[in-house]
């Protein structure tokens, strides 16, 4: 039995909670509309018209033509098919992909894959402190044999914004293409793949109060790719697997009503993280924070605090209802700091204990001030144990 | 409330025993590595029973670290107050795992991260005191020096970094 008691959640960056309209959106299509998007009867035209649907909604929200967005299971497969799906189709061109050194572990395993099995360079760009791409070391990375650059909108862990439309300049008039990931982004962001000059982007639904297992990678047309999941046509035979109806107009209903209220989400967030991150600085000793100080998603704010490690503290918080997330390898399977806190600078002890808190939709102000009350505390705790003081 | 550790484990973690320092204390264990993310400091108090025999009257913690590392540190000087020096040197990762009700699998090194300490103090106290120390001990103490080498240099290090890093320019 799971006790209900009252939890301040502070993970958006991990999962967001679906919203309700997003909920009744998805129900029918469960049990009533449950038919299968490819079979001609009309149960099955049914189900397809909702994903076509979800597919000219989405697309609008990007600037996109509809046929261009494929839907995934996850935003990790959607990169997995852009770096591995344009690596086998354009291998004849090039050999060579450039990324930053903070994607995402999905971008950095797919090229790593590349690189082990399919004779492919790797140019991963060093970032700033902050945790920024320069475009400048874009261009000068760019070679005849590239054939992709990938540089994610905003990081997942320190919540920095990439020049995108930038890079996208350069990439395009080098004649390189260009992906980004956008999973901490779309629905918070402005997105236009013509404006920023973007060939393939993935986007994610559990990110933005939409379902678990719906994500889309858009790719734009005449772009060359190669599917990973091979079998039935779906999705233009780009993605073979039956269509989870339901997810996907979940992920549909999510990204529309995020794109209605940015404005006035980003506003009410970026004070509340502004709150947070002065009070966190100002009240704990030898506290810092990662990332860009204003080129930062407005619900991410991410510190390291010294002497004290991060699961430590997460287990603490989370005895006290705070729910977050830390670097540290200890909370880790493989053992390993943040590469992305490593990118930055830190050094692996400071990334041992660091702490990314990231607000959303149900986070109010009152949530802000009772992490400023509790954090300091246990912090302060956690550092009478340690061996090394202030 | 489901957690990646046992009760056991959650208790020591959230009510650490025997937590702090101890001033002159006859034997200090340091052990752990600061990029690995842990770091035990382990202080003991030795005394005689009332037949004669010496044992760790007190004993005490200091650890940067993750849950479990800080749960080990608790629950071994909780197994270690009171005992022998000779029955203190037998405690080992399994009695301490046993004793927390398991750990996961990836963190089973905090436990031995423990034990360490705990054989790095009795060694120090004996070494101190111009003591015969056996030639396991010996073996495990050359081991566990190798393997730290370099966490005092680095923490020194790392107290002067703020201060780099507030001039460092970009």
């Amino acid at each position: 039995m799971l006790k209900t008691k009252k939890t301040v959640y502070l993970d958006y960056a991990a999962t967001t909670p679906v919203d309700p309209q997003v909920l009744k959106a998805m129900l029918p299509h469960f049990s009533v509309r449950f038919g299968n998007s490819m079979s001609l009867h009309a149960l099955g035209q049914e189900a397809k018209s909702a994903l076509e649907q979800s597919r000219k909604q989405i697309a609008k929200i990007i600037g996109a033509k509809t046929p261009e967005i494929i839907f995934t299971g996850s935003a990790s497969e959607s990169n997995n098919l852009a770096i591995k799906g344009v690596a086998f189709a354009n291998k004849d061109r090039g050999r060579h992909i450039i990324i930053s050194a903070i994607e995402h572990p999905c971008i950095m395993q797919s090229v790593a894959f590349l690189e082990k099995h399919a004779g492919f360079t790797i140019t991963r760009l060093r970032v700033d402190k902050f945790g920024m791409v320069s475009p400048a070391d874009v261009v000068k990375a760019i070679t005849k044999e590239t054939i992709l650059v990938s540089v994610m909108h905003a990081n997942n862990e320190i919540g920095t914004i990439e020049p995108i439309a930038e890079i996208g300049k350069i990439c395009h008039d080098k004649g390189v293409l260009f992906h980004t990931d956008a999973a901490q982004t779309l629905g918070k962001l402005p997105i236009d793949v013509n404006k920023m000059k973007i060939d393939l982007l993935t986007a994610s639904s559990h990110k933005i109060y939409g379902p678990k297992g719906a994500a889309c990678l858009y790719i734009r047309s005449g772009t060359k790719i190669e599917p990973i999941l091979h079998g039935g046509s779906h999705e233009f035979g780009l993605r073979a697997s039956t269509i989870n109806v339901p997810a996907i107009v979940g992920f549909a209903k999510a990204a529309t009503i995020c794109v209605k209220q940015m404005a006035t989400d980003h506003k009410r967030l970026a004070s509340l993280r502004d709150k947070l991150i002065k009070g966190v600085l100002l009240r704990i000793p030898r506290s810092r924070l990662n990332g860009h100080p204003k080129l930062r998603l407005a619900n991410n704010a991410n510190f390291s605090f010294d002497f004290v490690e991060g699961e430590s503290i997460v287990l603490s918080l989370d005895a006290l209802g705070i729910a977050v997330s830390t670097g540290s390898a200890c909370s880790s399977e493989k053992l390993e700091p943040s590469h992305v806190l490593l990118a930055i600078g830190l050094r692996p002890e400071q990334a041992h204990g660091s702490l990314r808190l990231t607000l959303g939709r149900q986070t109010k102000e009152r949530d802000i001030i009772y992490t400023l009350k509790v954090l300091p505390k246990v912090i302060k705790n956690l550092r009478i144990v340690s061996p090394f003081k202030i | 409330m489901p957690l990646p550790y046992s009760s056991k484990v959650m208790e020591h973690f959230l009510h650490p025993k025997n937590m702090g320092k101890i001033k002159n204390a006859d034997g200090i264990g340091k052990v752990g590595n600061l990029q690995c993310g842990d770091v035990m400091w382990l202080y003991i108090k030795v005394g005689k029973n009332k037949s004669g025999k010496e044992i760790i009257k007190d004993i005490k913690f200091e650890t940067f670290g993750c849950v479990a590392a800080l749960a080990t540190s608790s629950a071994i000087t909780e197994l270690a107050k009171g005992r022998t020096l000779d029955k203190a040197l037998k405690i080992d990762r399994a009695k301490i795992v046993k004793n927390l009700g398991g750990l996961p699998p990836i963190k089973i090194h905090c436990s031995v991260l423990a034990a360490d300490a705990l054989d790095e103090a009795i060694y120090d106290y004996l070494q101190k005191n111009k003591r015969e120390i056996s030639l396991d001990l010996q073996k495990r103490h050359e081991i566990i020096l190798k393997s730290k080498e370099g966490i005092e240099h680095r923490y020194h290090d790392w107290t002067n970094l703020e201060e780099e890093l507030r001039h460092r320019k970009d």
